[in-house]
């Protein structure tokens, strides 16, 4: 049903996260597009803005919906993903590859889950 | 069918001016455009055609029937047009002297009376240029009486039910607030402890439309106000539902301190396409000093003039408002009278209240129970039966040569469809749409896939949406072809 | 009494009965008896007979003028019959918003003919659907790159029209915008002092061109000051004048705005009129309201769709940019039906004609002792002239005789021309004023 990949961290809020030695990789996972549908625009803050765990830093359109995007870690956005610019799709393409930013000095984070909890959280969700 | 630019042919031309009669002048070249813009050429019959044929590619109220609720697609009587195409108003200068517009004042000033009685309001603003408008004006009376007052500092919050239009949060942000969700209770009205706790002395006021946009008049709304201005904050009322209870009752008596009125829904000027609307917007006496400037008097000599509130929070927009669809709504009051607007209330709420009772047998009704002037249909129920959503429905509907309804709003109904006759339909009219939707209902139980790519008899399908918002394609590209 | 209801009194009756209902007044048993009424407070309806009566007799009170010498946001030009042919189709008046593409190809395709003209006439690459008007347009266009971190306030020169100046204050004072207002020089922008102005928290630069008073800015100075400092250009422009003159998109210009009441609407006491919007591709987003794109629906026809739509308060609600929900539609129409008549020749000869007469206009009261020309700087169809007698005395003279003068300022009168006034018309105004100032000594 979803791609869950095991070496990601994960927010109940629909975000993954990866630590490549201190800088925070942050994304949409496939549930999340799934449920978003066809995306045509995301909305990506600038490099130097802080973001704050649990909070909004960037939303992502459909056609006829905007949905929050919210950080998972209290940092610094080191670097943003432009190619999803100008190719919104990646996002549904390749939701693990489309990482939207890159967060440094990261001081706290939102309690993640482990894939399994993941999981089991967009279970329940469903139903 | 061909774009302007592509009927064009370099070298047609309409003889509309004459030759300069005075010495040309002559501009310094560093003051030129270097091409003239690329507007089409084209003789006068092909640009006729041109638009006859976009018009049979144009649904208008004069096609057939429109209940999309929220919008009020009433018929738009031809006589408002013949009036607001007299000469005596389409070729009046806006800053003509006073004493040479006296008849065009009265209209505003009239105009300003009549739905001040009708609303419940003691002075009315006719400058905003649309609903949206006025809800950003009324917005601003009420954050002008609480910057008076000292405390525009504390009262940063708007309260807005979770049901609301979206311009009613936009406007408020406009206006300088943040707002405050306020959910609804499952009957579908304000929930009360929510908006007890929501209330207090940060509250600037409340944002209310009713009957609501479920189409269900909440009984609570004395409460309601009641609740807000204790705490200090004032009540805005949304006119986009006022069809459902002109002559029945009014804003004015329901607690609320502002109104804005849509001129191109309830008072029936057509829609254009999108617009040109008019929103104007309504006050109680102690609000009317901040209105915008100018506002039409009546002097003791019994002429009409322009003044400026004492504390006007200025400008909405140039001039004094879309007077032209000020004309229109004023024909369509004169007309209807005292009788007719209370009998076109009752008559819409009639109407919806019909289609509802014969649609109930098959659609789930979010909100039974009597209506007012619209009423809201939830087709979860049929989606997860057999997989047809309220699109699908609205897209089909188009086969049947009729409208399709207001879908998925408002947001607390899921697969909403929002169905608004009005009352200037035949009830062979309201039949046949029932009739369809009826029909529509049968064919989802064998025919889904049929109505997943409806509509099928137009001369388009289902437009690639992703497409155009992914890759913008806002204007015809000369190089291109 | 008039009433737009079909149904008579005895299907009614038949209706409440199938809901099991007696009378009309049981549908609002949910009205609190408190808030009940029962009619309202108004005259009785009026058969159509009389309200064309009494509304024409209301139009009647009003004064037309055969010649108009005023402009000040609101211009007499010429409007070709086919316009208002086109624009009085059923259809297309009474049409709502195109939300269902399948239906309303004919409303979409219109305004995306509207948008590559309006785009044609200032030179910029996206417009949108329209605005209000020329004020409201002004004011979107300047809020549209405060982004509410670094770029937050707006900078406008006081040369601009007052009205629309009022306008801007009242949407950046609502959203807490700093904005500065340069006092004008030589009724023009005062560039120096706009320059000091813009700094780098400055979102946007308005200036208008022509200005207030007629006059043509520098307009290359104030886009270089403002870029200089990374601030966006909002130019607010007349647009008869791109007929001939230098668009926004040629200047370099981030955002044109502009009042389109020119472009084949009536002068109409005010209303309603078109705020046009254009912007370069990079600020796309940023612009608020309705925009149309071109599409293909399954089977690969050409189609036409709103698009964008995320950016508008029906899906974004309070993080919308605008609420901007209905625009003038109809009266985009007319501007796109009004350009594709004219078509680029007669657009020029409109724009040619309004700057010939109002340059003959100024030359030929310059003769009259007293009246001169308050500016040397270039100016396209108004003009701003000293009066030596009673400006207000004038103006009644003048009306008695059939024509609206100039608008009265504090420092003189505001003239104009458009190619709807006849050298003979022209020359008439002229020996009226010379004799009425004649007499006046």
């Amino acid at each position: 049903m979803y791609n869950i990949p095991e070496e990601l961290k994960y927010a109940k809020s629909h975000e993954w996260v990866k630590d490549e030695g201190g800088l925070f990789v942050v994304g949409l996972t496939d549930f999340a597009q799934q449920e978003l549908g066809d995306i045509v625009f995301v909305n990506l803050p600038a490099e130097g803005d802080e973001v704050v765990a649990g909070e909004t830093f960037a939303d992502v359109e459909s056609v006829k919906a905007v949905a929050d995007v919210f950080s998972p870690v209290t940092g610094v956005v080191a670097e943003i993903n432009e190619e999803l610019l100008d190719n919104p799709a990646l996002v549904n393409e390749a939701p693990y590859d489309a990482w939207l930013i890159k967060v440094s000095d990261v001081t706290d984070t939102e309690e993640l889950l482990d894939a399994a909890a993941y999981e089991a959280h967009c279970a329940a969700e469903k139903e | 069918m061909k774009l302007l630019f592509e009927r064009s042919q370099s070298g047609r031309y309409q003889s509309l001016l004459p030759d300069c009669d005075v010495p040309a002048f002559e501009f310094d070249s560093s003051l030129l455009r270097a091409a003239p813009p690329r507007l089409p050429e084209i003789a006068e019959v092909d640009l006729d055609r041109h638009y006859t044929e976009l018009s049979h590619e144009t649904y208008g109220v004069n096609t057939g029937f429109y209940p999309l609720g929220s919008c009020t697609m009433k018929y738009n009587p031809r006589v408002n047009e013949a009036m607001a195409a007299l000469p005596g108003f389409t070729e009046l200068h806006p800053l003509q002297p006073e004493e040479t517009v006296q008849g065009a004042l009265e209209v505003l000033y009239d105009t300003g009376k009549l739905l001040s009685a009708i609303t419940g309001m003691d002075e009315m603003t006719l400058q905003p240029a649309a609903g949206a408008h006025g809800e950003y004006t009324g917005l601003l009376l009420i954050r002008r009486y609480h910057q008076s007052r000292g405390e525009l500092g504390q009262r940063t919050k708007i309260l807005v039910p979770d049901s609301a239009h979206g311009t009613n949060p936009a406007s408020a942000v406009m206006a300088g607030f943040t707002v405050v969700s306020v959910p609804s209770n499952p009957q579908g009205g304000v929930d009360l402890d929510a908006l007890r706790k929501a209330a207090g002395p940060d509250t600037a006021g409340l944002m209310l439309t009713n009957p609501n946009t479920l189409g269900l008049f909440d009984p609570n709304i004395l409460e309601i106000t009641r609740i807000v201005h204790e705490a200090g904050g004032l009540c805005y009322y949304d006119g986009a539902n006022l069809n459902a209870i002109m002559g029945h009752a009014r804003p004015g008596d329901m607690g609320f301190d502002c109104v804005h009125v849509n001129l191109h829904k309830t008072f029936s000027t057509p829609h254009g396409g999108g617009g040109p609307g008019s929103g104007p917007v309504g006050c109680k006496a102690f609000l009317a000093e901040f209105l915008p400037a100018p506002q039409v008097e009546k002097r003791p000599d019994g002429s009409f003039g322009f003044f400026t509130p004492a504390r006007s929070l200025g400008k909405v927009r140039s001039f004094q408002g879309n007077f032209l669809v000020v004309v229109r709504a004023l024909s369509y009051i004169l007309t209807l009278g005292r009788e007719g607007l209370t009998e076109a209330s009752a008559t819409a709420v009639l109407n919806a209240n019909y289609m509802m009772h014969r649609l109930g047998k098959a659609y789930t009704i979010a909100y039974p129970g009597v209506c007012m002037h619209e009423f809201v249909m939830d087709l979860t129920d049929l989606k997860d039966k057999t997989g047809v959503n309220a699109m699908d429905v609205a897209k089909r509907l188009l086969d049947f040569g009729i409208h399709p309804p207001t879908m998925y709003f408002p947001l607390i109904v899921h697969e909403a469809l929002m169905l608004e006759p009005t009352e200037t339909e035949s009830r062979e009219t309201l039949d046949a749409a029932c009739d369809a939707l009826l029909e529509i209902w049968q064919e989802a139980q064998g025919q889904a896939e049929m109505l997943h790519t409806a509509p099928h008899t137009k001369t388009i399908g289902r437009p690639d949406e992703v497409t155009a918002a992914r890759n913008p394609v806002l204007r015809y590209a000369f190089e291109e072809n | 009494m008039g009433s737009y209801l079909p149904s008579t009194g005895e299907e009614r009756r038949q209706m409440l009965e199938a809901l099991g209902m007696q009378t009309l007044d049981d549908l609002y048993a949910a009205v609190p008896p408190e808030v009940r009424i029962h009619g309202l407070d108004l005259p009785e309806g009026l058969s159509e007979l009389e309200v064309t009566r009494r509304v024409t007799e209301l139009s009647e009170r009003n004064t037309v003028f055969r010649s108009v010498f005023r402009g000040a946001g609101a211009y007499r030009h010429f409007i070709p019959a086919i316009v208002k042919t086109i624009t009085s189709k059923e259809e297309f008046l009474t049409a709502y918003t195109p939300y269902q593409a399948e239906i309303s190809q004919g409303v979409l395709q219109s305004i995306f003919e509207y948008q590559t003209q309006i785009c044609e006439l200032t030179g910029m690459e996206v417009s949108n659907a329209s605005v209000y008007d020329g004020a409201v347009a002004a004011a979107e266009g300047v809020l549209m790159n405060v982004d509410g971190r670094k770029r937050k306030s707006v900078v406008v020169s006081g040369a601009a029209d007052p009205q629309i100046l009022s306008v801007i204050g009242t949407y950046c004072e609502s959203r807490n915008v700093p904005l500065t207002v340069v006092p004008s020089k030589d009724h023009a922008t005062d560039l120096e002092a706009l320059q000091a102005a813009i700094g780098a928290d400055t979102a946007s630069v308005y200036v208008q061109s022509p200005n207030f008073f007629g006059i043509l800015e520098d307009v290359d100075a104030v886009v270089a000051a403002a870029h200089a400092q990374g601030a966006k250009v909002v130019l607010g422009v007349d647009p008869i004048s791109l007929g001939i003159l230098k668009t926004p998109g040629e200047y370099g210009v981030d955002v044109a705005v502009g009042e389109g009441q020119s472009l084949g609407l009536s002068l109409g006491f005010g209303g309603p009129y078109l705020g046009f919007m254009a912007s370069t591709k990079e600020l796309m987003r940023k612009l608020p309201g309705r925009i149309v794109g071109q599409t293909v629906d399954a089977e690969g026809r050409r189609c036409f769709v709103l698009t964008l739509q995320a950016r508008e308060q029906h899906i974004r609600r309070e993080k919308a940019s605008s609420n901007i929900c209905s625009n003038e539609a109809l009266c985009a129409m007319t501007a796109s039906v009004y350009l594709a008549a004219m078509g680029p020749k007669g657009l020029k000869t409109a724009a040619e004609s309004s700057a010939a007469k109002a340059h003959y206009l100024a030359r030929e009261l310059s003769r009259i002792p007293g009246f001169r020309l308050l500016s040397e700087k270039p100016f396209f169809q108004e003009f701003l002239m000293s009066c030596p007698t009673d400006p207000k005395g004038l103006e009644q003279y003048l009306a008695s005789q059939g024509i609206l003068g100039g608008l009265c300022t504090e420092e003189g009168i505001l003239w104009c021309a458009t190619e709807m006034n006849s050298k003979a018309e022209i020359d008439r105004l002229v020996s009226l004023v010379e004799a009425y100032a004649k007499e006046a000594k």
